[in-house]
């Protein structure tokens, strides 16, 4: 819990990068521990109060600070102070909490560039408002030495402006021109350059026409569309990554004989790890002591538990059921199973990266076009006139009508519009073009465990089952924690049974729960532990001495919002198929249930992304929605990528779009905004073409004044913005 | 016309008085938490321990 956080010390601006204020934070982290809680239930601002004073009442913290905005709560404590102390705090004021890994987080609240891009704007819109002042007075008729000092202030204006605001285009222009690319920026920059250096020499020669204004709109209005894409983006980020810090990596460790706290980075191979029944093994290891049941569902899909014993190979990620185990760790940290998936994901990645997003084919049209029409028109008019002069103005004047003002917004205003509308249903866009990529989609593949299915078994029936056995099987699955006694628990007692009186119930870890009950032998558990033949499917026996064993069934439970998925998915024509790693009679089994022909079991992760490139080749677009860590690959190599909540952190970071909420539902809803934002996009473009082909001959033909180039650039931008709100 | 010495860099000071305070206001953390402000100026409690970072 010691991961500490620098503190943020600005009081002043200047102050910030002083290097003895830095030296003094250090300082203050060593005494001081800062713990980030996520608060989700804080929606109100007497829940800030109650959180605030709760955190405060509890000894060795120093303050609480909530942020309502992003339902978090950050302490500053001594670094004894436990946060699971704080969350059994929070809970008995009736708020959940969970903790954040504060390491994870802190790069979301250095937030520098977000910051940067913002006071560039602001200065750029400052400018712009007053050189446009300075313009209208000039329009309007003011004329000799009036216009010309309005125009050397307007100069003083722009140029300090400009060489501050425009940087991130400057940047990036030089960037693509030193890999002799052209992107975008290099039509912006030169625009730019163009009408600053053509509007300094007119007014050094007392002229009439100087795009001082045109200039600074164009940066104004390219930065809001820089600025709105970075906010979808880091918002997008900043959820993520609170999603990877709820997993505080954590372990108990025996060293010296005695059991201690550590984070996982911390661990060593060879190191004696203690995992408790519910607990996720932080390493790859081999069990030492200890007999269990491990439940390996997001590693490989299959939702039968399996049986651990000493000597067994155990995978990081695997969760363990019943009995404690001691495991000695064999891989640790970027070692581990994660590591082998990587070099899948690397292959498959490589075939998403030929993804051309909307923007850049419309810069590969445009940026040759306009450089090419300036030069036209600077060479056509210098043969007609031989006047640099005129011929430069007029190049100028082109280049800053064609200037992509309109589709620089096109596209940020329109995923900004949708992120935000998706957001609300519980869908985190974290790719910039995942949109785009999401409209074109026809076939979808889904994984079984964790994603069709939640992951928890339910009983499938207990027919032939006498009361007294309901009675004595209730008893002994109340004695267990193992997901199948659960769930039976669950079943008998919303069928109001009460439990059987039995002696000496007692967990046999890795194989069921056994009694005592009128001199009798009672046991609850594995087919071959209880005297059984095991049947096909997930299965749990009860057998009384000198009985036959009764069989219960379970299914594994169709997540919320999965049926209506598949079917809208259907509906819409879009080709579902189902993939899982689990046994054919389970996946089959779901398959009918939720109306799917096309079905694969007992898949290897290799074997997903294979059908999927193979697929891809056939010319399909395929979305793969999936959780476990033997989809990473299949996620990352499909065109796009949706992962739950839930799943395995790289199984997050393979995927495009990660899914909030528990239900599956939005993923029909995803597509539809999808392509309806794909349309937008294309309308955009399509208006800033026609606001190109009205003032481009007028342009070339040397009508336009600034005032014509002003009018263009806030129409056609003000038009695109407007058309991406009409988003639904 | 000559009102325009004084008046010109009359309105360019002001402008960017204003610019300058957005600009603290971005350097001081002040769009962190803009649900949780909205909430807290309205809160009957005095507020002990304001935000320093």
């Amino acid at each position: 819990m010691t991961a500490t956080m620098r503190p943020n010390i600005s009081a002043c601006p200047a102050c910030v990068a002083a290097p003895a204020a830095e030296a003094m934070a250090e300082r203050a982290a060593q005494k001081d521990a800062k713990i980030a809680l996520s608060v989700p239930g804080v929606h109100c601002g007497a829940c800030i109060s109650t959180v605030e004073r709760a955190l405060e009442s509890a000894p060795g913290v120093t303050s609480a600070r909530v942020n309502l905005t992003l339902k978090r709560a950050t302490v500053e404590a001594a670094p004894d102070v436990m946060p699971d102390a704080l969350i059994a705090l929070l809970a008995r004021s009736g708020y959940e909490a969970h903790e954040l890994d504060a390491g994870t987080l802190s790069a979301t609240q250095t937030d520098k560039a977000g910051r940067d891009l913002l006071m560039r704007l602001a200065v750029a819109g400052f400018a712009s408002m007053n050189v446009m002042l300075l313009s209208v007075s000039v329009w309007s008729g003011a004329a000799d030495a009036t216009r010309d000092m309005f125009h050397w202030i307007s100069a003083a204006i722009t140029l300090p402006t400009i060489a501050f605001s425009g940087q991130p285009f400057f940047r990036s222009a030089w960037g693509a021109l030193k890999h002799r690319r052209l992107n975008m920026d290099v039509p912006i920059v030169l625009a730019i350059v163009l009408a600053l250096v053509t509007s300094l020499w007119e007014t050094s020669l007392s002229g009439h026409h100087a795009y001082f204004d045109a200039a600074l709109a164009l940066t104004f209005f390219l930065l809001a569309g820089r600025y709105l894409d970075y906010r979808t983006r880091a918002i997008a980020r900043s959820a993520a990554e609170e999603l990877a810090a709820l997993e505080v990596p954590r372990a108990y460790v025996l060293r010296d004989g005695a059991e201690v706290q550590l984070p996982v980075s911390e661990l060593r191979i060879g190191d004696l790890v203690q995992v408790r029944p519910g607990g996720r093994m932080p390493v790859d290891g081999e069990i030492t002591v200890g007999t269990s049941e491990i439940d390996r569902s997001l590693l490989t899909g299959e939702t039968l538990p399996v049986l651990a014993v000493p000597g067994q190979g155990v995978s990081a990620g695997e969760v363990n059921l019943t009995g404690p185990l001691t495991i000695r760790a064999t891989a640790v940290g970027k070692e581990t199973s994660l590591h082998r998936m990587a070099d899948l994901v690397a292959i498959a990645e490589s075939g998403r990266s030929r993804y051309t997003s909307l923007a850049d084919k419309a810069a590969q049209l445009y940026a040759p076009g306009v450089h090419i029409l300036s030069a036209l028109s600077f060479v056509g008019w210098f043969l007609y006139s031989w006047d640099v002069r005129v011929s430069l103005n007029i190049a100028a004047a082109v280049l800053i009508i064609t200037c992509p003002c309109a589709l620089g917004l096109a596209v940020p205003a329109v995923t900004t519009a949708a992120s935000g509308r998706l957001f609300k249903r519980g869908l985190l866009i974290k790719h910039p073009t995942a949109l785009e990529r999401l409209a074109e989609v026809d076939t979808v593949v889904f994984d079984k465990t964790g994603t069709l299915t939640a992951g928890t078994p339910e009983v499938v029936s207990l027919d032939g089952w006498s009361a007294q056995d309901m009675a004595l099987a209730l008893a002994l699955a109340q004695g267990s924690a193992h997901p199948l006694s659960v769930s039976l628990t669950a079943a008998l007692q919303a069928q109001s049974v009460a439990a059987a009186d039995v002696d000496d119930l007692k967990e046999v870890p890795g194989y069921g729960t056994e009694a005592r009950w009128q001199g009798k032998r009672l046991r609850l558990g594995r087919a071959a532990w209880v005297g059984a033949t095991a049947a096909g499917g997930t299965a749990a026996w009860l057998g009384v001495e000198g009985a036959a064993p009764k069989c219960v069934t379970f299914s594994d439970r169709l997540r919320a919002g999965a049926p209506e998925a598949v079917q809208a998915l259907q509906a819409a024509g879009k080709e579902v198929i189902l993939m899982s790693g689990d046994t054919t009679v389970a996946v089959q089994d779901l398959a009918q249930r939720l109306g799917i022909n096309n079905w694969l079991a007992e898949a290897l992760p290799a074997d997903k992304s294979a059908r999927i490139s193979e697929m891809q080749a056939r010319g399909q677009h395929v979305l793969m929605v999936g959780d476990g860590l033997n989809d990473t690959a299949a996620l990352a190599g499909a065109d796009v990528s949706i992962s739950p909540a839930s799943a395995l952190d790289a199984a997050r970071v393979a995927s495009d779009i990660v899914l909030l909420g528990g239900d599956l539902s939005p993923i029909a809803d995803a597509l539809a905004t999808g392509q309806s934002a794909t349309r937008r996009i294309r309308e955009n473009f399509r208006i800033a073409t026609v606001y190109n082909l009205i003032a481009v001959p007028l342009a070339v033909a040397g009508l336009a004044t600034p005032l014509v180039a002003a009018l263009a650039m806030s129409l056609s931008s003000i038009t695109v913005s407007l058309n991406a709100l009409r988003l639904r | 016309m000559e009102v325009l010495t004084y008046l010109i860099p009359i309105s360019l000071v002001m402008g960017g008085v204003g610019l300058l305070a957005f600009v603290y206001t971005v350097r001081s953390d002040q769009y962190d938490d803009p649900e949780g402000n909205s909430q807290r100026i309205l809160n009957s409690d005095y507020d002990d321990h304001p935000k320093v970072d």
